[in-house]
């Protein structure tokens, strides 16, 4: 597997200790196979008289030669893009080589890493395989390594946190997986209940029972039924049992590499997230979820595509994870959060209750909603810039929205604040989040 | 230089100085309001009076009144723009009706662009534009002066390096 510097057209990859080049495991070439036949099964649901009749048409001798042509080229394709891909760990960067006729190199700098994510779906899981991607702000999805030895993704984990994290290049791939330590692990019954108290899971599943039949009645026309019916089912699947799957056995681990986030029921997602990674965190608390005490935990990392901290847990516990990943903030209680001044009630009427704000020498705090709750926090080192805006309305009601911008591109508002409150509050978040830096860890974490 | 700075700035202490933008800007944005509504006016008066009746010609007056709307609205817009140069940060502010206010700190700066497009370059005019790592950032300072934008360029490069902080 290991190929030592092939002919590298690069002069600036002839650096002085020699970069060894590696290859994605075998399996590679057939991760695409399904494709072709995913296709050919779209077709045959789709219109399946058309497919009847062109089964019939098929003599023996024309399969045979459609799969003398098509298994070798497909075959062949799998395998030269597999025989072309390389990767490299350099003490900096990790370089991806690929491309048959448009050649592409990615060198992705260690220190930028916000997040390493190994993903096994369930097929990978079965020959043993696993995916690796770096999350970087701007990386591509086709940037990830797949397919890579089960084995071999967690060691490359390990030693491109620990080079990211600053230990030296030469005992980098020698330091190994960092012990991780279990914060939180959400059983299968606390997450069920919390799906079947989830408004959005039965909607999706009232109107995709609701809607096909009433279209039925209006139109008699099958193809409108199924055109809108099968998406409506696939919607509430993916937001009852889809959900299910996904967050099953949910375990937020801590270790000196940052935070890891496991979770699956088939496919099985490990996420690595290091220190100082994390942008914003959102408590949410749905409706029906309020007499049991549970919250869901939400965070934004940069270039990540994964939202879920913790998918249901009780508030304390999920208080406590939240101390854990943004060291130092202590979650604000209800009653600390200040309420706009009650004539936001003319900008707003009824959600200016749900608005609330406090901002700590940590964090600052906005919530928002009146049925579902969410609190989001943004650290103060994390702010990348502040807005204040007030339309027309607002100036005459002497209010103002001020807006807190985060790396990870989301922005956080604490609505409809007093004008005067909000322009002090503008000059001291910008002070804050200017001076909140300096006791933030460096980018390699362990240096 | 005769700028458009802001007409309510209190004179206190440790406030920032607001620097407004040059007329260059005001003058090309009425320029163009003028030659594009102002050709409007002929075309629509022209085609009027040709085809429907010298009556109906009257309604080229639309495009007048939309200039003198539009001249008082540039003005407006234009000597609200201001910015100002902290020890730390970047203040921007902006808006008429919709009032907003930018802080970008230093330290937060990705990137600083200076744009220029080729009626902006006639009128002698560029642009600068502050990159965050959040999008939603949009600090631009419309209408420098070439000199003016590319030592606040400058300024903000060699300041971005000094406090930088990434992400």
């Amino acid at each position: 597997m290991t190929t030592p510097g092939l002919d590298d057209g690069v002069p600036g990859l002839r650096a002085k200790p020699p970069v060894t080049e590696r290859r994605l495991h075998p399996v590679t070439p057939l991760r695409r196979a399904w494709a072709p036949v995913a296709v050919l099964i779209g077709w045959a649901v789709h219109d399946p008289d058309q497919a009847q009749r062109q089964l019939t048409r098929l003599t023996t001798t024309t399969l045979l030669i459609a799969l003398a042509v098509l298994v070798p080229a497909a075959a062949l394709y799998g395998f030269l893009t597999w025989w072309y891909t390389h990767f490299a760990v350099t003490e900096s960067e990790l370089r991806i080589r690929t491309g048959l006729l448009f050649r592409r190199t990615v060198h992705i700098r260690l220190e930028r890493i916000q997040a390493v994510d190994v993903t096994q779906p369930l097929l990978a899981r079965v020959a043993g395989v696993a995916k690796l991607k770096l999350d970087v702000i701007g990386a591509d999805k086709k940037d990830e390594l797949a397919f890579l030895g089960e084995r071999e993704a967690r060691a490359l984990r390990a030693e491109l946190l620990a080079r990211a994290a600053g230990f030296a290049p030469e005992t980098a791939h020698e330091v190994g997986e960092a012990p991780a330590r279990e914060l939180l692990r959400t059983p299968p019954r606390d997450l069920a209940i919390a799906l079947v108290l989830t408004g959005a899971t039965w909607g999706a599943l009232v109107a995709a029972l609701v809607v096909p039949p009433v279209l039925w009645f209006a139109t008699h026309s099958l193809w409108t039924v199924l055109a809108t019916g099968v998406p409506l089912l696939g919607a509430a699947g993916a937001s009852s049992v889809g959900r299910f799957v996904g967050e099953y056995d949910w375990t937020v681990g801590e270790s000196p590499d940052g935070l890891r986030i496991d979770h699956g029921l088939l496919d099985r997602t490990h996420e690595t997230v290091p220190p100082g990674r994390v942008q914003t965190v959102r408590i949410v608390e749905p409706l029906l979820w309020r007499r049991r005490g549970w919250v869901r935990v939400e965070l934004d990392v940069a270039g990540s595509s994964n939202s879920v901290l913790v998918p249901v847990a009780p508030r304390a516990v999920a208080e406590a994870v939240v101390a854990r990943v943004l060291p130092g903030v202590t979650v604000p209680p209800p009653d600390a959060l200040s309420r706009p001044p009650r004539r936001a009630g003319r900008c707003v009427p009824l959600c200016w209750r749900g608005y609330g704000l406090a901002v700590t020498d940590a964090v600052f705090a906005s919530r928002q909603g009146l049925l579902r709750r969410s609190l989001a926090l943004v650290p103060h080192a994390k702010v990348q810039s502040v807005r204040l805006v007030q339309g027309p309305w607002q100036r005459l009601w002497r209010l103002a929205d001020v807006h807190v911008d985060t790396g990870a591109d989301k922005t956080v508002t604490a609505r409809l604040r007093d004008a005067e409150e909000a322009a002090e509050l503008l000059r001291s978040q910008a002070e804050r989040s200017r001076t909140g830096r300096r006791d933030a860890l460096p980018d390699r974490w362990m240096a | 230089m005769e700028t458009g700075s802001g007409q309510d700035t209190e004179p206190a202490a440790g406030e920032p100085v607001w620097i407004g933008l040059p007329p260059g800007l005001l003058r090309m944005r009425r320029l163009l309001l003028v030659v594009w509504l102002g050709l409007i006016a002929l075309a629509l008066g022209g085609l009027l009076g040709l085809f429907a009746g010298p009556g109906w010609a009257a309604f080229a007056l639309l495009p007048l009144a939309v200039i003198g709307w539009g001249w008082v609205m540039l003005g407006r817009n234009w000597a609200s723009w201001r910015y100002a140069e902290r020890a730390d940060d970047l203040l921007i502010s902006r808006g008429v009706l919709w009032r907003e206010e930018t802080v970008v700190p230093y330290g937060r700066m990705q990137l600083v662009e200076v744009t220029s497009g080729p009626v902006e370059r006639h009128f002698g005019l560029a642009s600068v534009q502050l990159h965050t790592a959040a999008a939603a950032t949009d600090a631009t300072i419309p209408g420098l002066d070439p000199a003016e934008a590319e030592r606040l360029r400058d300024r903000l490069t060699e300041l971005g390096e000094a406090r930088s902080a990434g992400l």
